[in-house]
């Protein structure tokens, strides 16, 4: 079983270790984003710090909802809420590798008694109209992260890529604390399982999302986000647009899993947050240029 | 000969994309190096590494040439054209005749520094199928970053880097370093030949060699597997894919939880195959076995112990997630499902899965009698084909499409025929799957894949050289497949027309008809059967039942195969030759043959053996006695040939030209009512 030798790490152990170890790489220590959003990648610190030519890096957790993941709590291995730590390098450090089994080590994972594997995993996120390359990674067969390089984000093709690293850190901490329903998670040590925090909360959601989230308002809100976003990217406000596009997206979440998309409707909701998403990296790099001149 | 040596060490490459990498570098290094002559050349591939070594000659002799310029008088512009092209200056041509000559002497070139003018544009634009940027500004891009190239003459580094303008090339050069397996002996290490590279990474860990990784592999598992009586279930695609994912191959097996054994085997298989790159195991009965074998890339300190958990752990995460959607599917019937395809689109032009499901259920009944299926069940299977896409399970694994639906129509107690055809109706799905087994299977089968054509026709929507993005070239293989192997007699015209009928637009029946006769001579081209026999006997019309028109192409092949059949055709290609060449001039000439005209006893045996025959080849094609009607004809070969021999055509009569022609051109008649000769080539 992996780490005989001392106690498991807790769920915030492994949160505070890999602070400490990315902060020791140069990362500045972000807290999560405040708005609801898919994935890690959506933070602004990846999406508009992957583009320019600054060079940047900075690891945080960030809550990710995905509303058809939802399980009402049911299924060991689902939620609809969970936390990704996320680390982003531009540019790419040539160590990127080697850092990243440095952490697992530093969680207990040893890659002379695990068999850690790079397996190919082609990114791409068609909201964000972004793209790269690099592999899922394996643990015992399991994967544990994701590691990507950036090739382009916004449809721009990035001045300096990155490398991206994504940890799904319930499913590592159930690996590492040899734990097979997500609520039995040890939370802080002292007796607090994941599922007196979340339980509730992925019960009450899921019907929320799947049953009662109100789909005429839903709508609505989508395209006020829109034109909000259209509207503060004529003003060259690219960070208040990016949130709007972080709703937007997020809003479209919502109602697929209200099932009230058809596949058609889809991939014209997907070409309008991509629009909104290349618009605001589109700013963000004019703003960026505007202040170095 | 000097050895030339090679290694680009990466981050890991994808293993399908591994062999076709050391193929390409062969090429392109055969391509750059043409002028050393590389011989015994050998290449490597794994998850880090692609490699070659090759022996090459020490360096390319001086050599001299002439080169003919343009003539003394061109124009100016010529002149300083070639002399652009050469790289030459006026004062070294010298006058030949009328012409500028140039003597050009190409110096002798050393190995090494071909070598190393060569080796940075191949790298630059070798042709991995998607690569990548990374690091900082530079724009050689590999499949994934690049870190070290070894490159040896004769144990010798031979230097270039990547440079390339304003470009740093990732600050990549050439040296003689390599690096072992990645945990178990890190480090970079100085190598001086190709066979020291193989020795030096072997005690590192690493076999270098794809093929014997594949025999280290499979000779493992069928160990490990034989140590408690089981064998591995052979997947040589797995196999090769497993081996590009390993430097250092080592097989365990793991155990299956008895609780999930019960799950359907395709389940089981995807998750373990598709997911985890898994290999199941049988017992001497050849049932499943409650164990799964895999391979790590590492000896552990603990035996693999750790790793085998792990192994077993992720599993059984899988099949609990399996479990769920297989128990929460079966709470609702297939038969309760139908109704909720109304909201799953098909295709935005031709509407829901539902409708879709409707126009199945319709010609299915039409097909039903011609392929002897009870008509009940052939509408019931059509009517549950496509429920299962609703399911959790189906959701989850797209793959397991039919399968499932298979699973849960028994669960309900539906026929088992039902069961099978809705399974089988996606079939054939390739080449190497089997054609439907039933005929409710068979009716189901031939519904969806006339709908598929008869809809995406109907659109617009037809297969362009370039693509196929619906595979209606797979389903119109799938029709001919299944009547071909059923022997089925179908009137395909009629069921086109039929499938047409429910498309939200008509689709020409003909443009049909004629994809699906084209596939027909694809597939016997690619058989290596007579496909121009098919052409010809198409060229006598479009017989829409595919059997007739096969017995009949059969027998057109096996009559040509004969030694009458070769030399009628011979005289066919005379005879239509001279009508060919005659009609231009004052043609045609079908009119009837004047038998007072009839001159030579040749031609009166010719015509005799026309009025004979004719009628026997129209009746016996009438009842499809093909064989019969192709002998009738090859009866023609010998008054045809004494025809020829002793009767000019061209008679200076005008009207006993005119009455031969008209023969000939009944000979002409006659063979085409079998098939369009002219067709046939060789």
């Amino acid at each position: 079983m992996p780490n005989t030798a001392s106690t498991p790490p807790s769920f915030q152990e492994l949160i505070l270790r890999l602070h400490a170890f990315w902060s020791r790489q140069g990362c500045v220590i972000l807290q999560p984003y405040d708005v609801e959003m898919g994935a890690g990648t959506f933070h602004p610190a990846t999406t508009l710090r992957a583009l320019g030519a600054t060079p940047w890096a900075a690891a945080y957790v960030q809550p990710s909802r995905r509303p058809t993941d939802g399980r009402y709590g049911e299924n060991p291995n689902r939620l609809q809420h969970y936390y990704q730590y996320q680390v982003i390098m531009k540019p790419s450090p040539a160590e990127a590798q080697a850092l990243l089994l440095e952490s697992y080590r530093e969680l207990g994972l040893d890659p002379l008694l695990h068999d850690f594997r790079f397996v190919e995993d082609d990114w791409e996120s068609p909201t964000l109209g972004a793209w790269g390359l690099g592999w899922e990674v394996w643990c015992d067969g399991m994967e544990v992260g994701q590691f990507t390089y950036f090739q382009q984000v916004g449809g721009i093709s990035v001045a300096l890529p990155s490398f991206e690293m994504t940890y799904g850190l319930e499913r590592l901490a159930m690996y590492v604390q040899n734990v097979e329903n997500v609520y039995d998670l040890d939370f802080n040590g002292r007796g607090v399982r994941y599922g007196d925090i979340f339980l509730r909360a992925e019960r009450e959601y899921s019907a929320y999302n799947f049953e009662h989230a109100d789909t005429a308002a839903l709508s609505r809100h989508f395209a006020d986000a829109e034109r909000e976003c259209a509207a503060l990217l004529d003003r060259k406000l690219a960070l208040p647009a990016y949130d709007q596009c972080i709703k937007a997206s997020h809003l479209f979440n919502l109602l697929e899993a209200r099932g009230v998309i058809s596949v058609t409707e889809r991939a014209s909701y997907i070409a309008r947050v991509r629009t909104l998403a290349k618009g605001c990296c589109e700013a963000w790099i004019a703003g960026e240029d505007a202040a170095r001149a | 000969m000097p050895e030339f040596f090679l290694e680009l060490f990466s981050e890991e490459i994808p293993a399908r994309m591994q062999a076709r990498a050391a193929e390409d570098l062969a090429r392109l290094v055969g391509e750059a190096l043409a002028p050393l002559a590389p011989s015994a050349v050998a290449t490597f591939c794994g998850p880090r590494r692609i490699a070659l070594a090759a022996q090459v000659a020490a360096a390319v002799a001086e050599s001299r040439s002439a080169e003919r310029g343009p003539r003394r008088n061109a124009p100016e512009q010529a002149l300083a054209g070639f002399l652009r092209k050469h790289g030459a200056t006026c004062a070294q041509l010298r006058e030949e005749g009328a012409f500028w000559v140039l003597d050009k002497v190409s110096p002798g070139v050393e190995a090494a520094s071909l070598i190393a003018a060569a080796l940075p544009p191949l790298l630059w634009r070798f042709p991995w199928p998607k690569s990548m940027r990374w690091g900082g500004t530079s724009a050689f891009t590999w499949v994934r970053p690049l870190r070290r190239i070894l490159c040896l003459l004769d144990g010798a580094v031979v230097p270039f880097d990547l440079r390339e303008g304003a470009d740093d090339g990732h600050g990549l050069a050439s040296a003689n370093q390599t690096e072992g397996h990645r945990f178990l002996a890190p480090g970079a290490f100085p190598v001086t030949s190709a066979g020291a590279w193989r020795a030096m990474l072997r005690e590192r860990r690493v076999i270098v060699d794809a093929a014997e990784r594949k025999r280290l592999i499979a000779d493992g598992l069928a160990g490990l597997a034989a140590t408690r009586g089981l064998a591995v279930v052979d997947d040589p695609g797995l196999l090769d894919e497993v081996a590009g994912l390993v430097e250092w191959p080592v097989p365990l097996i793991g155990r299956i939880d008895d609780a999930y054994m019960d799950l359907p085997a395709e389940v089981m298989q995807v998750s373990m195959r598709v997911n985890q790159r898994y290999f199941a195991l049988r017992d001497a009965l050849g049932r499943a076995a409650p164990f799964f074998a895999f391979v790590a890339n590492i000896t552990a300190a603990d035996g693999g112990a750790t790793i085998i958990a792990g192994n077993e752990r992720v599993l059984r995460a899988r099949f609990a997630d399996a479990r769920h959607f297989w128990d929460l599917d079966r709470t609702r019937t297939l038969a309760s499902r139908v109704p909720a395809l109304d909201a799953v689109t098909f295709h935005a032009k031709l509407g829901s899965q539902g409708e879709r499901v409707r126009r199945l259920v319709r010609l299915a009944a039409v097909i039903a009698p011609f392929v002897k299926a009870d008509m009940a069940k052939a509408k019931r299977a059509a009517l549950l084909a496509k429920a299962d896409l609703t399911t959790g399970m189906v959701a989850e694994f797209p793959e397991l499409q039919g399968v499932m639906g298979s699973y849960y129509a028994l669960h309900d107690g539906e026929d088992a025929c039902v069961a099978e055809a809705i399974r089988d109706h996606y079939a054939p799905k390739g080449p190497a799957d089997a054609v439907p087994g039933n005929p409710v299977g068979t009716t189901a089968a031939l519904a969806d894949k006339l709908d598929l054509l008869a809809g995406f026709f109907a659109i617009g929507e037809k297969p362009t050289g370039s693509g196929d993005p619906y595979a209606l070239r797979r389903a119109a293989l799938g029709i001919i497949r299944i009547i071909r192997e059923r022997g089925l007699r179908l009137p395909l015209r009629v069921l086109v027309a039929e499938a047409g009928a429910g498309q939200p637009a008509r689709p020409d029946v003909e443009d049909i008809l004629g994809f699906l006769a084209e596939r027909l001579r694809v597939q016997l081209r690619t058989e290596g059967a007579r496909h121009d026999v098919l052409a010809a006997v198409l060229g006598a019309g479009l017989d829409d039942d595919f059997t007739r028109l096969l017995a009949r192409t059969d027998a057109v092949a096996e009559m040509l195969a004969g030694e009458d059949g070769a030399n009628l055709l011979a005289a066919y290609r005379r005879a239509a030759n001279i009508l060919r060449i005659e009609e231009r001039k004052d043609g045609p000439h079908d009119g009837p043959v004047q038998p007072a005209l009839l001159e030579a006893a040749e031609e009166i045996a010719l015509a005799a053996a026309l009025d004979r025959v004719a009628p026997v080849v129209r009746a016996e094609i009438g009842h499809e006695a093909f064989t019969a009607a192709m002998a009738a004809l090859a009866s023609l070969r010998a008054p045809l040939d004494a025809f020829f021999d002793k009767v000019t055509v061209n008679d200076e009569r005008p009207e006993l030209r005119r009455n031969r022609l008209a023969l000939l051109a009944r000979v002409r008649a006659a063979m085409n009512m079998a098939a369009d000769f002219s067709k046939i080539e060789g």
